[in-house]
């Protein structure tokens, strides 16, 4: 197999020398005797796409639940934007511009695409319970500001055509763009993605490389993404993290995970 | 903005003048843009009009140059038009669904130097071509989504340019009057526009049309349908196909009604229903889609509606189209109807936009009778219409009153319509046009000295005055028997089921008639889902053995049909197939209109035409695809073939002597 060893501007162009984001030290997660993660140490950077890739089991989704405040991991420190913290909320990680997609898509089966949408907002929405209610006046006011950039992230998206239909008679793909609408409804600072692109045809696949490139280079977005197709993997992400049995067993640009021989290894299924 | 007084009423420029002057604050052209309907008012079209003008000059546009416009309906591809040609220059609209090569090929034969195209998608065919395209200097594009990174020497952002233009105003003002000048001094005999027909063969040609064709034409059929600036339309047919430019632009600049844009080829239906037109077109495909559609959706709905549905569609069914003609119908029939229009008739038109609609209009291909029947009868004035480019689209129109679903109707004011000897229909027009643009032989091959247009159509006047329309003159022929073969009069017969989506019949010195037959994806799939037949693909479905029963039972009815007509009885299907991929135009086997390319596909399938008539019950074919994306791929199949039984000729009916 042929290496192509990136050069150190090629490092750079890829956002090599940014600004870190994301900052995981040391990350250990166990349920009961089950170690999920163990010592994990990794950096997101800004404005990078930043794959986590791995064999089934491996901890993926695992680590983006830590990262997103959902599992809170028994060692390790994580600093994101500056701060540190060893343990998180959910709520706060999206107040701090933390948001993401789903496995199994996770949205409001019986609601349309743009209510769904909005429930992406909702947190920005300012108005207290008692202005809600009454909508009229302050409240529609500030519905309507959002509502604006609901439109921009359908137009976006390219998804005007199910603005009205409920999300559940939608197909797989639609959903999955939805789910991605909603989260970039949130403005986010860090986008996390589980597997975007599971169960898609060819064609839904390249539509979403494509969203998500854009959102990253348009709206600059930084991106962490779980996947497993690898054409898909190497060809969207900057840089790469490999997990095995909760472990790391690499880190580096995609040309450099490539030829390692330990992912080969991981990915073959040698016995260990 | 000063609008100045009269301008002359002889090109479209200058009508936009009146308009602005006349109707100054009402709506011209709506937009949904971020899922709200943006408006322009004449006015102010006639002030994005002038910016977009001046701010070509600037990039060096100048009397007599041609410019492409490339996109789905947009406003701002519509003012491109008016822009254009307040320059003196020449706007040629172009298929944006064409593939690269074939957009080359007009741009470069039309010796265009610039282009406005909608988005990336457009940028990229012309880049890719740029190699071939020496002439073409500046790109404008209107949607700046994805195109920030590119090279911008000669590629331009539709709103930079029009800045350019205001800045030019701004510093002298002087240039609001010269522009007004220039467009003042704009002739009716002037090249207005050219429009590439897709053409079912060869190479598409230029029709050059001039404002003298296009006003005329259009304002005979303003009066014909006493249509005036209170008219709405939606605009979401291809801008490059003759009946858009004229019904979204020639129409509405010269009676001065509103343009509806949808957002995109998908949410038009649901535009529609917002929008609610008073003026409408639709192919017959369209209506054809909405009735299966509709259909599809009342196999859903309870007993009781199912119940209800069904007695009041009886109900105009019966009385409908009277009521609709102003015929005398019973008080007790027209209370039902009322009722029925309440209930039913009402929503359901609600439902596909239809609610406002005065005058609709079908055209392009022959309409089924049960279709246009359903339509009137819930109280739709659908109509029927002839045409083609070269004649700025009007030859024949149904006249309210006077509607029969096999006819297209009488000529309209100015239009004088023959028979020629040979069976082909023949026109003379103030709408014919000047030629085809650089093509004189195939000019001289269409229009005679003295104005007459070649329509390329056989048909023939019924008793009643109206034209009817057999098919391409061209393509009918005749069977080893000798007896008649017009193989789209036959292909339509079939094309009425909702099953079949599209035929293609052979005949023309064989013995007999053979077809090929394309499902319906969404009316055969929907049956498939109710009946628990799982599929993988339009291949799978199309060789399941039911379907081809089915099939096999609608062609059995054509036949019977057929056998009843004593010109078209020689010419019953014996054997037919149904095809293993749906015929596209990515492939060449359609136009971009979606008319079949006969010759093509009979080349393209000759394996299988040859097992026809060589008596094979099936055949292994492998057809090469091309998808969406430009790469090839192949599909193989074993084609079924099925025999028919043919039904020998009954009486000799009315209908041959109403033919003479």
């Amino acid at each position: 197999m042929t290496v192509i060893d990136p050069t150190p501007e090629e490092v750079r162009k890829r956002g090599g020398e940014r600004e870190v984001l994301l900052d995981l030290q040391n990350i250990s997660l166990a349920f009961g005797g089950v170690k999920a993660i163990t010592n994990i140490s990794f950096n997101i950077r800004k404005g990078e796409i930043r794959a986590i890739i791995g064999p089934n089991g491996a901890g993926k989704t695992s680590m983006l639940n830590v990262i997103n405040g959902f599992y809170q991991p028994q060692e390790g420190v994580i600093t994101f934007n500056g701060q540190k913290r060893s343990s998180m909320k959910p709520h706060l990680a999206v107040s701090q511009g933390i948001a993401r997609t789903f496995q199994n898509v996770a949205l409001f089966k019986g609601m349309s695409t743009l209510d769904n949408i909005m429930a992406g907002r909702a947190t920005r929405m300012k108005r207290n319970m008692f202005w809600q209610m009454l909508y009229w006046g302050p409240a529609q006011q500030e519905e309507i500001e959002h509502r604006k950039k609901v439109e921009e992230i359908i137009d976006f998206l390219e998804i005007q055509h199910i603005r009205r239909t409920p999300v559940g008679t939608l197909p797989y793909g639609l959903q999955k763009r939805v789910e991605l609408a909603r989260a970039l409804a949130m403005e986010p600072e860090l986008l996390l993605l589980d597997e975007p692109m599971a169960g898609m045809n060819l064609e839904e696949k390249e539509d979403m490389s494509r969203f998500i490139l854009d959102a990253n280079d348009q709206l600059g977005t930084t991106i962490a993404l779980i996947e497993h197709d690898m054409g898909v993997v190497m060809d969207l992400s900057d840089r790469v993290v490999v997990l095995d049995y909760g472990r790391k067993i690499a880190d580096g640009v995609p040309e450099e995970v490539q030829s390692n021989q330990e992912v080969i290894d991981a990915y073959l299924g040698l016995s260990h | 903005m000063q609008v100045p007084p009269s301008a002359g009423m002889d090109t479209f420029p200058q009508l936009l003048i009146r308009n602005a002057r006349e109707w100054g604050d009402r709506p011209a052209y709506r937009e949904k843009d971020h899922g709200i309907w943006q408006c322009w008012t004449w006015r102010e079209v006639l002030g994005e009009v002038r910016k977009l003008s001046l701010g070509l000059t600037s990039l060096g546009c100048k009397e007599g140059d041609k410019v492409a416009v490339i996109g789905a309906n947009r406003p701002h591809l519509y003012w491109v038009f008016a822009a254009v040609q307040a320059l003196g220059g020449i706007p040629i609209p172009v298929y944006s669904d064409s593939v690269a090569e074939e957009i080359a090929y007009v741009l470069d034969h039309a010796e265009v130097r610039f282009a406005v195209v909608e988005d990336q998608e457009q940028v990229d065919k012309l880049l890719e071509m740029s190699a071939k395209l020496q002439q073409l200097e500046h790109i404008i594009y209107e949607d700046p989504k994805g195109l920030s990174d590119y090279d911008h020497t000669n590629l331009h952002r539709y709103l930079t340019v029009q800045e350019a233009g205001q800045t030019l105003l701004d510093n002298d003002e002087k240039l609001a009057v010269d522009w007004f000048e220039t467009v003042r001094a704009g002739k009716r005999e002037d090249v207005a526009v050219i429009l590439y027909t897709s053409g079912t063969t060869g190479r598409p040609k230029g029709v050059m049309l001039t404002f003298n064709n296009l006003i005329t034409a259009v304002q005979n059929a303003n009066r014909f349908d006493n249509l005036d600036e209170k008219a709405d339309t939606v605009a979401y047919l291809p801008m490059a196909w003759v009946g858009d430019h004229v019904f979204s632009y020639a129409q509405c600049l010269t009676a001065g009604y509103c343009v509806n844009c949808p957002e995109g080829p998908e949410t038009v239906s649901i535009d529609r229903k917002e929008i609610a037109p008073t003026y409408m077109f639709a192919p017959p495909r369209v209506f054809e889609g909405m009735l299966t559609h509709i259909t599809v959706r009342m196999e859903d709905a309870g007993k009781m509606k199912k119940k209800l549905f069904d007695y009041f569609l009886d109900c105009a069914n019966r009385v409908g189209e009277r009521i609709l003609n102003g015929e005398k119908v019973s008080l007790l029939e027209r209370m039902k109807y009322a009722v029925g229009e309440f209930c039913v008739y009402g929503p359901l038109k609600n439902e596909m936009g239809f609610s406002r609609v005065r005058v609709a209009y079908t055209a392009g291909e022959a309409i089924g009778p049960e279709i246009f029947k359903f339509y009137r009868s819930i109280g739709l004035n659908l109509k029927q219409l002839y045409g083609q480019t070269e004649s700025s689209v009007f030859i024949t129109s149904q006249p309210d009153g006077q509607i029969y679903a096999d006819t297209v109707g009488v000529p309209m004011p100015d239009v004088e319509v023959k028979i020629a000897d040979s069976g082909e229909v023949m026109y003379r027009s103030p709408g014919a046009f000047l030629g085809y643009y650089k093509n004189d032989d195939a000019t001289k091959d269409t229009k005679t000295e003295d104005g007459w247009v070649h329509t390329g159509d056989a048909g023939m006047f019924l008793e009643n005055g109206h034209l009817k329309i057999i098919d391409r003159a061209k393509d009918v022929g005749k069977l080893t028997d000798g007896s008649m073969f017009a193989p789209k009069y036959i292909e339509n017969k079939l094309k009425f089921f909702p099953n079949i989506k599209e035929v293609v019949t052979f005949g023309n010195e064989r013995d007999y008639v053979c077809a090929f037959v394309n499902i319906d994806l969404v009316s055969v799939g929907n049956w498939a889902e109710r009946n628990n037949i799982a599929y993988a693909s339009y291949q799978e479905l199309a060789a399941h053995p039911d379907v081809y029963k089915t099939i096999q039972s609608h062609v059995n009815q054509v036949n019977k049909a057929l056998s009843k007509e004593p010109m078209m009885a020689g010419a019953q299907i014996k054997r037919f197939l149904v095809l293993h991929k749906e015929l596209d135009p990515d492939d060449g086997e359609l136009t971009r209109t979606q008319k079949v390319r006969r010759s093509f596909v009979a080349d393209r399938y000759a394996p299988l035409i040859e097992a026809f008539y060589a008596g094979e019950t099936s055949r292994h074919v492998v057809t090469e695809v091309v998808f969406e994306d430009g790469r090839h791929g192949i599909i193989e199949a074993t084609v079924e073939i099925r025999d028919m039984d043919t039904y020998s000729p009954e009486c000799l009916s009315a209908i041959g002597e109403a033919a003479e």
